[in-house]
C-alpha cells in the first residue's frame, strides 16, 4: 500500500517535471521579436500555415524551406523591393496589389519598367501552395522558381538575378534579415526565392462568405438568389472551376478569339498543336478585386464574361469540349444568379490582412 | 534519484529541441562508399575543351564542322553531375552534392577537386551531362545550380544542360544551341561512362588528376549530321535538342590520368 502510494507520488512528481520541461521547451523556443530585422505586425503570433478545413493537402508545404517569422518578414520586404527591377522602380507589389487580391487592378496586361507592356493579365496571388504550375501557360513548375520569370522578363522587371543579389548583399538591413532568417548574412538567390515563397505561400484566402457557409459559421447565410447561383455554378462551371480552390488548374482553350498578339498559350511551352491557345483555368475567388478578366484582361465586368460564354466559342481546333462550339447555355436569370453567387467568393479579410501589406 | 535523472533528461531534451534549425539549403545525398571507410582523399577532374585535335579558343580561329560549315565559338558551357568513381571490383564512390558547371570562359570552372574520396584505386568514371530531373523540379537551388549562372530557363522551368554560341558566315544571328528539356523522350541529359587508361590512385599523399577532353565537333557529327545552313538555333526542348544530345553523348574521352 505504502509502496503503491510512493509510486503514485513519484509518478506525479515526474508528471510535474515533464510539464515544466515542456513549458521550458516551448518558452525557450519562442522567437524573440526584437531580433528580427523587419517589423512583425503580429509580434506575438508565429507565422503558421494552416490548411483550411475541408481542403486537399497542398502541393507545397514549405518542404526544404522551414517557415519562420523571420523568413516570412524577409519575403515580405523582398516582395515590395523595387531594387528587384533594373531601374529600381518596380517591385512584385507594383503589379500585385494587396487591395486587388494581388492582381493589378484595372490593368489589362502587365505594365513593366520603361512603360513597357506585357501580353498577359497579371494574375492574383493567393492559395499558391495548391498550384501545380505557375503563369497562364503553366510553364513554371515550382513556387520557388516563379519569381525568376518576372524579374528577368524584359517587359516586366528586366533585371538579372546576379544584379539583384549584388544590389542587396551590401545592405545592412538585408544582411541582418538574412541572418535572422537563414543563420548567416549570405545573400543568394536561393534564399531570396525561399523567403519570397514563405511570404507568398502564406497568402491563403479561405474566408469568403461561401467558405463560412460551407463551414456552417455565422456570416455564411446565403440568400435564395445566391443559392440559385450556386446551383447554376455547380451544373455549368464547376468542372473546370473546381471547389474548393475554384480551379482544377488544368490548361484549356475557352474559345476566346485571337487578338493581334495571337498568344498561343500552353502551346508556347510544349510546341504541341494540341496545346495551342490553352491557358490555365483561373480561380473564381476574389473576382471583385481582380478585374479585368481573362488571360489578356479583355473583359472588365463579370456580365461581359458570362455574355461571352453564352456566345458561340471561336473554334481554333483546340476549344474545350466542355464549352464546345455553342458556348454554355445560361439564361439572363442564370447569369444574374451566378454573379450573386460569385460575389460570395470575395474574401475581404484576405485583402485587408495587414501581414501581407507593405511595411510602412 | 530516478526523478533527478528524469528531470535532467527532460531539461536536456528541451535544450536540444531548440537547436537552431539547419540552414534549409539543399538536401544532401548520402555518400555511397561501397563499404569502404571514408578518408579525406582527393581526386581532381580537369576538363579540356577541344575542337578536334586543337584546344578550343573562344572568339578565336574559324573551325569547320563535319558538314563543312565554318564557325567560331563565343561561349561553351555544360553541366557535369552525379559523378561516380568505379573500382575494379565494381563498387563505386558517389560524390555528394555532385553538380559542376564547366565554362570555357572561366578557367577556375574547368577543374575541380572531389573530396572525401575513399583511399583506393579507381578504374572508371560515370557522370551525367546535364542536371537530373529532381533538381529541375524542386525549386530554388544554389552553387553551380544557382539561376544567377544564367543556365536556367525562367519561362519554362529547367536548366540549360549545355550550350554553344558562336558565329558562322552567312548566318547573321550566329549559331546558338541551348540544350534543355529534362523529362520525357526529349530529355537531353546523357549518362557517360569512361574507362581510365590507368588507375587513378587516391592514396592520401598525392592527388591524382583525371583529364577529360570534350570535342565540340562531336555536337554536329554523329549520329545526326548538323548543317548550320538549316539548323543554327535551338533554344527550347524538343526532338531537335534530343538529337543534338545524342550527338554530344560521346564527345568525352579521358586523355590521361596523372598520379
Amino acid at each position: 500500500m505504502k509502496k503503491a502510494r510512493t509510486e503514485k507520488t513519484g509518478m506525479l512528481r515526474k508528471a510535474m517535471i515533464l510539464v515544466t520541461g515542456i513549458f521550458l521547451f516551448v518558452a525557450a523556443c519562442r522567437k524573440d521579436p526584437s531580433i528580427t530585422g523587419g517589423d512583425i505586425v503580429n509580434g506575438e503570433e508565429d507565422i503558421t500555415f494552416v490548411v483550411p478545413q475541408g481542403w486537399p493537402a497542398p502541393i507545397y508545404n514549405f518542404q526544404n524551406n522551414t517557415l519562420s517569422n523571420e523568413g516570412f518578414e524577409l519575403g515580405r520586404k523582398l516582395f515590395y523591393e523595387t531594387r528587384l527591377s533594373r531601374d529600381n522602380s518596380t517591385s512584385c507589389g507594383t503589379c500585385h496589389q494587396a487591395f486587388a487580391a494581388f492582381a493589378h487592378a484595372d490593368h489589362g496586361v502587365s505594365h513593366g519598367i520603361d512603360n513597357r507592356l506585357g501580353t498577359r493579365n497579371s494574375p492574383p496571388i493567393f492559395n499558391l501552395n495548391w498550384h501545380p504550375s505557375f503563369f497562364w501557360d503553366g510553364g513554371v513548375n515550382h513556387i520557388e522558381s516563379q519569381p525568376i520569370n518576372p524579374i528577368q522578363n524584359p517587359l516586366e522587371m528586366d533585371e538579372t538575378i546576379d544584379n539583384v543579389v549584388n544590389k542587396l548583399k551590401g545592405d545592412e538591413t538585408y544582411k541582418a534579415m538574412f541572418k535572422n532568417a537563414f543563420g548567416d548574412e549570405t545573400v543568394n538567390s536561393q534564399r531570396i526565392f525561399k523567403a519570397l515563397a514563405q511570404f507568398m505561400g502564406m497568402m491563403v484566402s479561405a474566408n469568403a462568405k461561401y467558405d463560412k457557409y460551407k463551414r456552417g459559421e455565422a456570416g455564411g447565410e446565403m440568400t435564395a438568389t445566391e443559392l440559385r447561383g450556386l446551383n447554376v455554378f455547380t451544373n455549368k462551371c464547376a468542372d473546370c472551376h473546381k471547389e474548393p480552390l475554384f480551379s482544377d488548374f488544368s490548361m484549356r482553350n475557352n474559345g476566346l478569339p485571337s487578338t493581334a498578339v495571337n498568344d498561343s498559350g500552353r502551346g508556347h511551352i510544349t510546341h504541341a498543336i494540341a496545346d495551342l491557345y490553352k491557358f490555365k483555368v483561373p480561380s473564381l475567388r476574389n473576382l471583385k478585386y481582380t478585374y479585368p478578366y481573362m488571360h489578356d484582361g479583355r473583359f472588365t465586368t463579370l456580365q461581359q464574361v458570362l455574355d461571352y460564354y453564352t456566345t458561340s466559342a471561336h473554334n481554333s481546333g483546340t476549344v474545350d469540349p466542355l464549352i464546345g462550339a455553342n458556348g454554355i447555355a445560361l439564361s439572363a436569370q442564370d447569369k444574374g444568379d451566378l454573379i450573386e453567387f460569385l460575389n460570395t467568393l470575395n474574401d475581404e479579410s484576405f485583402v485587408k490582412d495587414k501581414r501581407f501589406h507593405e511595411v510602412q | 534519484m530516478r526523478s533527478i535523472i528524469f528531470a535532467f533528461v527532460v531539461v536536456a531534451l528541451s535544450v536540444s529541441g531548440c537547436r537552431k534549425k539547419p540552414d534549409p539549403v539543399v538536401p544532401l545525398t548520402p555518400i555511397d562508399t561501397g563499404g569502404i571507410n571514408v578518408n579525406d582523399g582527393h581526386l581532381q577532374i580537369v576538363f579540356e575543351n577541344m575542337v578536334g585535335s586543337q584546344p578550343l579558343q573562344l572568339n578565336g580561329p574559324s573551325y569547320t564542322n563535319e558538314a563543312g560549315n565554318a564557325f567560331t565559338v563565343s561561349a561553351y558551357k555544360y553541366y557535369i553531375s552525379n559523378i561516380k568513381l568505379w573500382r575494379a571490383d565494381s563498387t563505386y564512390f558517389t560524390e555528394t552534392e555532385s553538380y559542376h558547371l564547366i565554362n570555357e570562359g572561366l578557367a577556375s570552372s574547368k577543374s575541380f577537386l572531389m573530396h572525401d574520396v575513399p583511399l583506393d584505386d579507381y578504374t572508371a568514371i560515370t557522370f551525367m551531362i546535364g542536371v537530373d530531373y529532381d533538381r529541375n523540379t524542386t525549386g530554388a537551388q544554389t552553387g553551380a545550380l544557382d539561376p544567377a549562372n544564367a543556365m536556367f530557363w525562367d519561362w519554362n522551368t529547367g536548366y540549360i544542360m549545355a550550350k554553344i554560341e558562336g558565329t558562322s558566315p552567312g548566318i547573321p544571328s550566329g549559331i546558338s544551341f541551348h540544350m534543355g528539356g529534362f523529362e520525357g523522350k526529349d530529355a537531353v541529359m546523357r549518362i557517360v561512362t569512361l574507362q581510365f587508361p590507368e588507375d587513378a590512385k587516391v592514396n592520401g599523399i598525392k592527388t591524382p588528376g583525371v583529364h577529360i577532353k570534350s570535342d565540340v565537333l562531336e555536337w554536329f557529327k554523329t549520329p545526326n549530321l548538323i548543317n548550320f545552313n538549316t539548323n543554327n538555333i535551338i533554344t527550347s526542348a524538343g526532338p531537335e535538342a534530343a538529337k543534338m544530345a545524342d550527338n554530344y553523348a560521346d564527345m568525352f574521352t579521358v586523355s590521361h590520368v596523372e598520379n
